[in-house]
């Protein structure tokens, strides 16, 4: 029947338009593929600097060029102040942020020496609730290989990771263990902390 | 990484009262109001105690007692010591895997088992791995307890072995009573699992020295700080979904969900 043809042709027709305008659509929200795209990029960024035979402190400074090229610091650094964020001024919060990059930088940049000869490769994504979660694997010398993930999120509005997990141990939550450690010796004066967190690390 | 100490005294073999054991662990069951996803620590003054203790012991005997151990030990006879007590706790992880369950894992353990102790040399050598066999499932009966449905229990800090928490350490108590080398064994010859266990433990210590040293004396609050780290990778490696209880950061920018509680982690 001519006319059952050419509804179907029509209908065909139109969900190969829906389709095609879907596809071709620019992606909003962050996907497995973009989340992965930027890890891979980390990762290579970090193999290169492992075997780049480089001194430590040159090292330090490409791991904080990562770290701030491909990390979401702002909220890395807030969420380890954890409630005490809430009653920092402005100033204090941007303070707090520029001095906890190169704290972190001098703190795990410094662990590079132990991943020189070693390599990194990315697994697997997933979504997981609002993020994406990209597993890896750490390959280092004399050492059993252990599974290091990052957390990709673009509520920032870029796509950018904001924790890295080494055999189930957050970063984002142990170093909010430590700041709140440091903190409280400081009885809560945040100014004190960013003096501290400027030399420590 | 983080309980290094416990493997060293993981071996000491007893041979006694095995059931009650068994038992008692089994009725090891606290309180099942508590939220596992929390840190609960109810004995933290005693922890802290103990922590300072073990802290004290690691300055003044563990890490001197490592330090030389590895600068006097030849690379090579270290690693076949670690080998050795690897292949020497595979037994007791094919019984936990049997009470798991996990036949699987229980056939990869006892053919990587019985590869290394004949072809490997009394697992001196490690032709298990070379050829590609399934990695060890490195499992203990606190692994068995959660798998059995038993809860985490109460955060606690155990002398020399460190950070555990309640169901760990009766699995810990389980594991050197079910031990089959224990009762396989001759007198002198079970000791070997025991030295090489302290010996391994001495090796890993030294080799981890960076990272346990960055926990215990340059944290801000190295008590805090173990007790972090050990529950979050000990959850982990008992398979606990770390997302589940894992709070998205850009929800508590602002509002009351900001008031976060600070022991969320």
């Amino acid at each position: 029947m001519p006319s059952n043809l050419t509804r179907r042709r029509v209908l065909g027709a139109s969900v190969a338009a829906v389709a095609l305008s879907l596809a071709s659509r620019p992606a909003l929200a962050l996907d497995d593929n973009r989340a992965r795209t930027l890890i891979d990029q980390v990762v290579s960024d970090i193999n290169r600097v492992i075997s780049s035979g480089q001194p430590l402190s040159r090292m330090i400074s490409d791991f904080e060029r990562i770290f701030t090229r491909y990390a979401d610091v702002s909220i890395i650094a807030r969420s380890t102040l954890g409630a005490d964020a809430n009653r920092a001024s402005a100033a204090q919060l941007k303070a707090y942020t520029a001095a906890f990059q190169g704290y972190i930088a001098r703190k795990y940049g410094k662990r590079f020496n132990e991943f020189v000869g070693g390599r990194i490769e990315v697994n697997t994504v997933r979504q997981v609730k609002s993020w994406h979660e990209v597993k890896s694997t750490a390959y280092l010398r004399g050492q059993s290989p252990f599974e290091v993930s990052f957390l990709v999120s673009d509520r920032s509005g870029k796509d950018l990771f904001f924790d890295m997990i080494i055999e189930g141990i957050s970063l984002r939550l142990s170093e909010r263990t430590e700041i709140g450690a440091m903190l409280d010796r400081r009885n809560g004066d945040i100014n004190a902390l960013i003096e501290d967190i400027k030399r420590g690390g | 990484m983080v309980p290094v100490l416990s493997s060293l005294f993981r071996h000491i073999p007893r041979a006694t009262g095995l059931v009650g054991l068994i038992v008692l662990a089994a009725c090891a069951r606290p309180d099942s109001s508590v939220a596992s996803k929390d840190i609960f620590d109810p004995y933290e003054r005693n922890n802290r105690q103990m922590h300072e203790f073990n802290r004290g012991l690691d300055r003044s005997v563990v890490r001197p007692v490592s330090r030389g151990y590895t600068a006097v030990i030849p690379d090579d006879i270290e690693t076949v010591i670690v080998r050795v007590s690897r292949n020497l706790s595979l037994p007791s992880d094919i019984v936990n895997n049997i009470l798991q369950l996990n036949m699987r894992g229980a056939f990869h353990d006892s053919a990587r088992f019985i590869v290394n102790t004949t072809v490997g040399l009394g697992g001196a050598f490690d032709p298990a791995s070379e050829m590609g066999m399934a990695a060890p499932t490195n499992t203990d009966f606190g692994e068995t307890l959660h798998v059995w449905g038993a809860r985490e229990g109460a955060y606690v800090v155990l002398p020399l072995l460190g950070p555990s928490t309640q169901r760990d350490t009766w699995g810990i108590v389980v594991d050197v009573f079910t031990n089959p080398l224990t009762y396989i064994l001759d007198s002198p010859e079970n000791l070997v699992g025991t030295v090489a266990g302290v010996g391994a433990g001495l090796s890993n210590r030294e080799k981890f020295s960076e990272t346990i040293d960055q926990i215990l004396y340059e944290s801000a609050d190295s008590y805090a700080q173990a007790r972090s780290i050990y529950l979050q990778n000990r959850r982990f490696s008992l398979g606990g979904t770390a997302s589940a209880n894992y709070i998205d950061p850009y929800d508590t920018l602002s509002g009351p969900a900001a008031l976060e509680d600070p022991n969320a982690e």
